[in-house]
């Protein structure tokens, strides 16, 4: 994706033919994206048909007949030539049709709404976690380099970017879980909490609803599963930003800071962290989408009601309709996220704002 | 007036969010208040016990079992016994049936269930286009009449195991006038039963509240509430239960079992139940050699398995038959023995030095050490001259191989019957014609044929033990071993295992 349109976004004034190129990079974006969302349509759709696993064989009962078999195909349109079956899904989902999940017997779309919400509070919770955390450690990490304690915070990151996401998971269950129980090991809420919610963002209402007791479940429902989505991408954004952190700070702008008397907290925050971030903001974006893969995994092991934990459930039972759902989902989410990281990047870079 | 800094305030703030937070820990034990909470093993995809996919997936009757009633009911010892019907059977020559509907019995909410509802049900159960995956037995009988409290029907084929069905996969009643007022759609927002517990809260993937039914024609049950928590994760199973998080849980691995079990607090039980594990041999390439087929079964060593891979939890068959099945018959023994498996090889001119070969499909970790004991028969076939290579594949590959009759020469595979009858074992697993079938070959479609209609009981119980027995003299499937079911649970509970495998809060008490 070229980052150019992007600066013309923020600061029109800056962009010579502005109203032109806005026009012309919504259109470009709104075009990419479509083209993105129908090849990603298109290969799941057409892989899903081709690996093995056919729903219809999980659903043969014994005494089934060859008919019976061709009559569950055909309730479930199965029956058709894959092209007709992709132009009627297609067509069906212009119109905001998803179809039925043929597991939980529900509108994908229904399920949908019911479930991203989950999995997008727990992915933005972990993303404030990392960037939080990863930007401090980065800091600190600036101001003790050169200094006896630089290798062990550099080795402690490199355990920290090792260790994947659901061996942190595991790690946690065990540690938080077992040994020391301080937070509940599954759900998204203490099954015995009785609050009609409005909406599926429980975090967020519960907040605005000030249910602090319920807000607070809702929370340390959330910390396993935050901290082992959130840890290796926090490990990753500290080692990127102090690697350019250290490069900022002997720069001859810093140089000059300094001889202005700035004490080495305010340069490394206020001068050479604003330069800096740039690339760690573009990383960040990409790896932000990673995390989201990575809710399949980490929302499976803590029974996290969201769309990673039901995307193995729609695997497991060839759920084709499900899964084209979610697929699509993650696929508009990746384009989101990487139309924001542009963005970003562009309102942090006085090059690209002004250029 | 206390003044607070901006630091202090945060401070003080982060501090009660924090405590907020751990203090919000709320660990419910069953023996005080009254609830039971189950980390369970599946999650539950559907309330309609009766359709899709999750109708027939034995692991989930369990949570059906405690919102609905069967038509009929069983015991954790598989008998049966009266459910939402007192008393069923056929007339002399069997060309219809009759049921006696139980009276004074209410839906949960509070509306009488009828015998038109158990008509209905079984009418719906039987139209192929409602999506009964069972419609094959329910549309065996028809033209239901209710006089009164009796319900009689004709038999439209006679089908052996229709009753029996009545407390198996799909066998329940659902409310007619409820189910019509609201749909598909309304039923699985808010399903009601006429069963023991109903259902107060309800989260996919994550958790299902029942609240005991005061009204209930069983009696009220022991607890107010049951939480059935969806704990798919082997690890965070026995992390919940260790933990003191659930009061019970089930299906979690052996070594595990035993450690949990002597722990301080909890119990353990590991009994036989009605799923097998064995290995399907396809009418294909070697296999179409008896002695392979007979050496193959006599090579591998079953007690052997069950003690060092299983822990001592299974029990070694030699059927499809298990010990509590109807058809079982205790003479039937293949045995182990390496030297015949060599002398059967030598027999078709296979040795060690000139292995027999074929391939051998199986899962890994769909069932308890499934690819551990492949490679252990493996190992074992190798001594006496097979060599088998392994592939490994996603237990939907096996179903979608299964139907297109294209499995490899042998496949590893288990096989569930919880009403314990033949044909819902022997019968479908090696009948031809059906599509579960992977052993197709007329000398036995020939025998097992006529069993399918047979109205005396007694013969035909023996047909179906004269089945197991040719199955075993020609080597058409190896049986392996009847699984035993892991369930930890708290000393303060007391917990009945039922053989069916289905974990019933019913089945759980106060010690």
């Amino acid at each position: 994706m070229q980052a150019l349109p992007a600066t013309c976004w923020l600061n029109p004034a800056s962009c010579e033919k502005n109203e032109l190129m806005i026009a012309l990079s919504i259109f470009n974006r709104v075009v990419m994206a479509a083209v993105t969302l129908f090849g990603v349509a298109l290969i799941v759709f057409v892989l899903l048909r081709v690996v093995p696993g056919d729903p219809i064989a999980m659903m043969i009962s014994p005494g089934a007949s060859a008919a019976d078999i061709a009559a569950l195909r055909a309730h479930y349109g199965l029956d058709a030539s894959l092209p007709v079956q992709f132009g009627l899904w297609l067509k069906a989902m212009l119109g905001g049709d998803f179809g039925t999940s043929i597991s939980l017997k529900r509108s994908v779309l229904d399920l949908l709404g019911e479930r991203l919400p989950a999995t997008l509070e727990l992915a933005v919770a972990a993303l404030f976690l990392a960037v939080a955390s990863g930007v401090a450690v980065a800091v600190v990490g600036t101001l003790m380099r050169r200094g006896p304690l630089e290798p062990v915070v550099d080795a402690l990151n490199g355990v920290f970017l090792a260790v994947p996401d659901f061996v942190w998971a595991l790690a946690l269950v065990l540690m938080l879980g077992v040994f020391y129980p301080l937070f509940p090991l599954s759900g998204r809420i203490d099954p015995t909490i009785d609050m009609p919610f409005a909406t599926p963002f429980y975090l967020i209402e519960s907040l605005v609803r000030l249910h602090f007791a319920v807000f607070c479940d809702v929370v340390a429902h959330m910390v396993m599963p935050v901290l082992a989505l959130g840890l290796p991408l926090a490990a990753i954004i500290a080692r990127v930003l102090k690697a350019a952190l250290s490069e900022a700070m002997v720069q001859d702008y810093i140089l000059l800071a300094r001889l202005k008397g700035m004490s080495e907290l305010r340069l490394v925050v206020q001068e050479a962290l604003r330069n800096a971030i740039g690339p760690t903001i573009a990383l960040t974006g990409v790896q932000f989408t990673f995390l989201i893969g990575g809710t399949v995994i980490v929302e499976r092991i803590f029974s996290y009601p969201g769309i990673g934990n039901m995307a193995i459930d729609a695997v497991i039972n060839r759920d084709l309709p499900l899964i084209q759902g979610l697929v699509l989902v993650f696929g508009v989410l990746f384009i989101l996220v990487n139309l924001l990281v542009d963005l970003l990047v562009a309102a942090f870079n006085p090059r690209l704002r002004h250029g | 007036m206390t003044t607070l800094t901006r630091r202090e305030a945060l401070s003080l703030g982060a501090a009660t969010f924090i405590t907020g937070i751990l203090a919000g820990r709320n660990i419910v034990l069953a023996a005080e208040n009254g609830t039971l909470t189950i980390a369970f093993n599946v999650n539950l995809p559907s309330f309609d016990p009766t359709t899709g996919p999750s109708a027939v997936n034995p692991a989930i009757q369990a949570i059906y079992r405690s919102i609905f009633d069967q038509f009929i009911g069983q015991g954790p010892d598989l008998k049966f016994q009266p459910g939402l019907l007192t008393d069923w059977g056929w007339n002399e020559d069997k060309t219809k049936v009759w049921m006696d509907v139980r009276e004074g019995v209410t839906w949960h909410d509070g509306t009488p269930f009828t015998p038109e509802d158990v008509v209905w049900s079984l009418t719906r159960a039987a139209d192929q286009k409602g999506g009964n995956p069972i419609s094959f037995i329910w549309s065996t009988a028809g033209n239901y009449k209710i006089e009164g409290h009796r319900i009689t029907g004709d038999v439209l084929r006679f089908e052996p195991t229709y009753f029996k069905w009545m407390a198996f996969l799909t066998g329940y009643v659902l409310p007619k006038a409820y189910y019509e007022k609201v749909g598909a759609e309304g039923f699985e927002k808010k399903p009601i039963g006429t069963g023991p517990y109903m259902v107060d809260a309800y989260e996919g993937n994550a958790f299902l509240r029942l609240k005991a039914n005061p009204h209930y024609f069983g009696g009220k049950p022991a607890f107010d509430t049951v939480v059935f928590k969806f704990v798919p994760d082997t690890t965070s199973r026995v992390a919940e239960i260790e933990s003191g998080s659930s009061d019970i849980t089930l299906e979690i691995p052996y070594e595990d079992f035993d450690r949990l079990k002597k722990k301080s607090g909890l119990s353990g039980t590991a009994t036989p139940i009605s799923d097998i594990g064995m290995i399907f041999i396809n009418n294909i390439d070697v296999m179409l050699d008896k002695n392979v087929r007979l050496a193959a079964h006599h090579a591998i060593d079953k007690k052997a398995i069950v003690a060092r891979l299983l822990r001592g939890y299974g029990v070694p068959i030699d059927t499809l038959e298990a010990p509590e099945y109807d058809a079982f018959d205790p003479s039937i023994v293949v045995g182990y023995d390496a030297g015949k498996a060599k002398a059967l090889l030598a027999a078709s001119g296979y040795s060690s030095e000139k292995p027999v070969k074929f391939k051998i499909q199986t899962t890994r970790g769909f069932k308890p050490k499934d690819y551990e004991m492949i490679q252990a028969i493996v190992g074992m076939w190798r001594k006496v001259g097979i060599e088998a290579d392994i592939e490994v594949y996603e237990i939907a590959k096996h179903y979608e191989l299964r139907a297109a009759d294209a499995l490899a020469p042998a496949a590893f595979y288990n096989w569930g019957n919880a009403i314990g009858d033949p044909t819902t074992s022997t019968g479908f697993a090696m009948f031809g014609p059906s599509p579960h079938s992977v052993w197709n070959t007329d000398d036995l479609d020939n025998m097992i044929g006529p069993l399918w209609g047979e109205k005396d009981e007694a013969k035909r119980i023996a047909g179906w033990k004269a089945v197991s027995k040719y199955i075993a003299e020609q080597g058409y499937v190896i049986p392996l071993l009847q699984y035993a079911q892991p369930i930890v649970y708290k000393e303060s509970l007391k917990v009945v295992p039922n053989v069916s495998g289905a974990l019933q809060p019913t089945l759980v008490a106060k010690a």
